[in-house]
Order: C-alpha cells, then structure tokens, then sequence
C-alpha cells in the first residue's frame, strides 16, 4: 500500500511514527506543508526560522534522483542565504558566465552575463538539484537544533483534504495505517501535478507544447568542453531539433535533445538509443558513463487563484514554466521568499488574513512574467509553422554577421526576480533622482560593505535604511517592528551603493520588506510617511 | 510613440521596387521566403522603435482579413 514512486538520491528524513498518530482526536496544527521538495524544504525553513510550528509531509524519505533543476539563480541564492544555507550551494555549484550558440556547425555568436560587480552571488549556478534539496535540509536541522519547530514527516502521504472553512482537515497515510491531523493554514508544494490541487477539483489551464526533450546527465572527465552553455539550433550531429549542453559539479553534463512529439519514450530511454544521439554530437571515442537520463514534456500554465481560503499553492503546484530560462524552481523561491513573511505575521495576529491575497497577487504577477518569457523563447526554439521556422532561422543567419539580431536569439532569457510594479502594497517613490531598478517593488540589488554586503543587513523583518539620513533606532507600527540600518557615503568604498539607492540624490531612506523588496523611499526620514508605507505595506490599508 | 509614415517616403520608388524584385531572381519558394524574412528583419532593426513596427504588422495583417 506504500509503493514509492522514484528512487532516492539520499534519504533524508525516514519514517518515525509521531505521536500524532496514536491521539485520540486529530491534533491541530497552525501550518502544515505538503511536499518535500525545495519548496516545501524552503517553506518550513522560513516558517520555522521565525519560531511558527510547522508540519512538513512527504510521501518519501528524502530527495529523488535525478539532476532536474540545475540552473540556480542569483536570487535564488540571496534568498539561500537569507535562510543560512547560500555558502554552501555556492560552494558546490559550478557558476558560468560563458554561452556560445550554434546553428548546424557554425558558431552563431557567443555572450558573457558579464555578471555586475559588488554582489555576493554569481549571476547563475549549476548545481543538481537533490543537492540543492539536501542543503536546503541540513540547514532545517541546524535550525531545529537551534529550536525551531520544523517537524517533517517521511512517508506521510496526504490521501484526502477537507476545507473546514477555518481549517483543514487531513486524512494521512502512513507505513503504520492511517490518521488525521488539522491545520489552520495548508500550503500546497507538492508538484506540477499537484494531488491536493486535484483534490479540490481546481483549474491549471495553460498552453500544452507538443514537443519532448530527452535528458541525458553524463559523467566524463574529457577537457575539451569548457564550463559554458552551449545551445545548438538544428545541430549538425542531428541528435535533435535543438541541444543544450551544460556543466554541472562532480564532472556530470546535462544534453538536452529536442526530439519530437510522437515518441516512443521506452524505446528513446534504451542505453543503446541514447548512446547513439551522444556519440553522433561528442564523437565516438569520448568515454563517458550514463548518469540519470529521463524524457520531459512541458506546458505553460498557472492557476487563476494562488490562494484558496486557507490553502495556498505555491511552486510548480501553482505554475508550471518550459525550462527554457530556469524559471521553474527559481520563481518557487521567489513564491516562497514572498509568502513566508506575511504567513508569519497574520500568524502572530499583526497583519489581517487579507495580506496572504497578496501572495497571490504578486507572484500570479511573477507568473505570467516567466510563462511569458519561457512561451516566447519555446516559441524560438520550437517553431510552430513554416514561416516561423523561416524567420527563426532568419534571425540565426543574421545573427551570425550583424549584431543587430542578436538580440532577437532567444534559447532561454534567464530567470530574473521579479519587480512588483504597480501592486497594492507598495508604497511612495518619492526619492527625486532615484535609480529606477530601486523603485518600489523592486528586490534589493546587493552591494559590497565592509567586509560583507548589503544583503546580509536586510530582510527577515522591515528594515528602514537611512544612507546619509538620521532615522530612529526603531519604530514599531501596530505590533511590527522596523529595524534600522544606517549607512554612510564613508562606507560604500566601490560606490556601488550609491549608484543602486541614490542615482543622483545625496540621500535616501528607503523602507525594506524582510523579503528585501523595496515598500517605499524618500529624500528623508518623514515618520508619518514611513508609518503609512509600513500599513500599506501589511495590508492595513 | 512615433506614427508609422503613411505618406509616400520613398526617394526613388521605381528603383526600391525594381530592386525587391530582382532580389528574387532564381530564388526557390522557400528561398524567396528566407529573403523576405531576412530583408524584414534588416528593416525593422532600422526603424527601431516597436510601437511603430506594430502598427506596420496590424495594418498589412488587416489586408490580409479583409482579403479573406
């Protein structure tokens, strides 16, 4: 009755029966997460870290195989780091900055991120995301040997869910039968094909795409490919409408191959078929040996409603993406990094439940953004007609000679977070000459301070930073707190503070949310100002 | 947002056209499509601005409607 569905890359929390198990009547519980992936890991980190107990069912022991989201962003990382666990992933993860794009067998053109100076963490890294998941992990038993109330159950498979209206109700099976437990707040992470979601009867409509892609991750020790993305249109190898070759840690590659709608998935999984595609693109006498292989299809959809009551989806639960763009898991850490704060507060009683529509409202925004960009760049990769197909390859020869068409080459536009521009809790932009990418609703750019960075002073509660601006130590608003963070020209030895925060102004005060998005600025400290953006910034107002 | 220019522009209209024409010559079908794409492409860079572009594209699809 307990079949798994995947093997494991590690096993990570084993079945323990609780004791919840043996109660008479259902124990409540103020959250409970469904689904142990980097989501679900990253949900009970925030929680927990903020002292709200918190259950976490999934119904394995741990992280599956397979190398699946490799591409990990920036963003991802700051937000790693604001949970403790960024250093490591850096780490482990391979950063590139190099991508060279390819059309049959000519070089199309190459490009550098050219990633900016003065922030902590690369542009993007390649890491296997059961490492990801793992790090995600070590970092909740850390925190909970510091105390914090992370419970995660293994083997707890969620076979119903009743919405009580004010609560849930959860019916669970176990290796041990089943039982019940309630929640006041359930917060779905459990995947693109989501079980709960199901279970409420709920839309996930989108646009399907009739394509497949195999993956193949090879280990090889060969030199002769640099860490660098490299992207083929038509290869010349014919392994596939397009490829994609990426480095990962521990001498592993990803290829992907673009190989069609109608497939036969067992017959293309056959050693010997992918063999082939591999030996026709590396040659044949590059050794190498089979890691994890696995053949994906893809949509672009989301729910209309991200928030359901007191259910709220978060991750591929709530949207799914084309992987074209790293957009996946990076925008589930955006999802997370947005929810968990204000779960928080409506838990301690000091912002209203209304606050969590916000939830919905910013990151069904965040959504459409990435399901946007990765429809388009699907569009480019994948032509749908022979005019496009002709334009598409168009734009490749002219990419080739003239500049001017790079531009319009689109094999992914990657991941970056999103701006919340225009939405209902940001608050006054009232710095004259401030720099647009530090507009409200923007997520703080890092910047080099001391022997640390900006970053590593903001976020987790509101912060107000004065730079050259006197401000109160503290302000406490209707039970929230804001923190203080005073900064001085003195201090931003490379500038890179004042190009992010003052643009032109000789000083700023800037009022941050602990997911170190920007609520408001100001030329100056105006209390009643900055009271009103903290409100509105709750959902008081 | 700069208006698309409806009114005649070209400085020498039989020439541009003449030379549309020629760079077809012996082209295939499919040929002849890849060097519209590309000639479009080429022009497009040039004017630059893509709320202009846009009003091109709505108003030559129109036709095309109407056509239909």
């Amino acid at each position: 009755m307990f079949q798994d569905r995947y093997t494991l890359a590690f096993k990570l929390y084993p079945y323990a029966k609780s004791a919840d198990q043996d109660a008479d009547t259902p124990v409540r519980h103020p959250v409970v997460v469904v689904g142990g992936g980097p989501i679900g890991l990253a949900t009970a980190l925030d929680l927990g870290r903020q002292g709200i107990p918190v259950v976490l069912l999934d119904d394995h022991e741990g992280v599956g195989v397979g190398s699946r989201a490799i591409c990990f962003s920036k963003r991802t990382l700051e937000i790693a780091d604001r949970y403790g666990c960024g250093a490591p992933m850096l780490d482990k993860g391979v950063v590139w900055n190099v991508g060279k794009v390819f059309h049959d067998d000519r070089q199309v053109y190459d490009f550098n991120l050219l990633p900016e100076d003065g922030h902590r963490n690369p542009a993007f890294i390649n890491l296997q995301q059961p490492y990801f998941e793992r790090f995600l992990f070590e970092q909740i038993v850390a925190e909970q040997e510091n105390g914090a109330p992370i419970d995660i159950r293994g083997k707890n498979r969620v076979d119903a869910m009743t919405d009580q209206g004010d609560h849930v109700t959860l019916n669970i099976t176990t290796p041990d039968g089943p039982y019940t437990i309630t929640a006041d707040w359930l917060i779905a992470c459990d995947g693109a094909s989501s079980p709960l979601r199901a279970m409420m009867g709920l839309d996930f409509d989108g646009r399907v795409f009739q394509d497949s892609f195999l993956i193949a991750d090879i280990r090889m020790t060969s030199k002769s490919f640099p860490t660098e993305r490299w992207f083929w249109f038509e290869p010349w190898f014919k392994s596939g409408a397009s490829t994609l070759l990426h480095k990962q840690p521990d001498d592993v590659w990803r290829i992907d191959f673009q190989i069609g709608w109608d497939v036969d998935r067992k017959e293309e999984l056959k050693e010997d078929n992918i063999r082939a595609r591999i030996d026709a693109m590396l040659g044949d006498d590059v050794e190498y040996d089979i890691v994890w292989s696995s053949i994906y299809t893809f949509q672009c959809r989301r729910m209309k409603e991200f928030r359901h009551g007191r259910v709220i989806f978060a991750g591929d639960a709530a949207h799914q993406v084309s992987p074209f763009g790293a957009r996946g898991a990076n925008s589930g850490m955006q999802d997370v990094d947005n929810l968990g704060w204000k779960l928080g507060l409506v838990l301690n009683g000091t912002a209203p439940e209304t606050l969590l529509d916000s939830y919905h409202e910013e990151r069904s925004y965040g959504a459409d953004e990435n399901i946007l960009n990765s429809t388009r760049s699907t569009d480019f990769i994948t032509p749908k007609s022979k005019i496009s197909h002709i334009f598409r390859n168009a734009v490749l020869d002219l990419a080739e000679h003239h500049a001017f068409a790079r531009p319009i080459v689109n094999s992914g536009r990657l991941s970056l977070p999103c701006t919340y521009d225009g939405l209902s809790l940001n608050g006054a932009d009232d710095l004259t000459g401030g720099p647009a990418r530090t507009r409200p609703g923007s997520p703080c750019p890092d910047a080099p301070l001391g022997d640390g960075f900006l970053l590593d002073h903001l976020g987790n509660d509101f912060v107000l930073l004065a730079i050259n601006a006197d401000v109160p130590a503290q302000i406490t608003e209707d039970g929230i707190p804001i923190r203080r963070v005073a900064l001085a020209t003195p201090e931003d030895a490379t500038g890179a503070l004042a190009e992010r925060y003052l643009g032109t102004a000789t000083a700023a005060v800037y009022l941050i949310r602990p997911d170190q998005h920007v609520v408001a600025r100001w030329d100056g400290f105006d209390e009643t100002a900055v009271r009103r953006a903290l409100r509105t910034a709750c959902g008081k107002d | 947002m700069a208006e698309l220019n409806l009114s005649p522009n070209l400085t020498e209209p039989d020439e541009f056209y003449a030379a549309l024409i020629e760079s077809h010559t012996g082209l295939t079908e499919e040929e002849s499509m890849a060097q519209n794409a590309r000639l479009i492409l080429l022009l497009a860079n040039h004017i630059g601005d893509c709320d202009t572009l846009k009003q091109a594209i709505t108003l030559a699809r129109a036709q095309a409607d109407e056509g239909s």
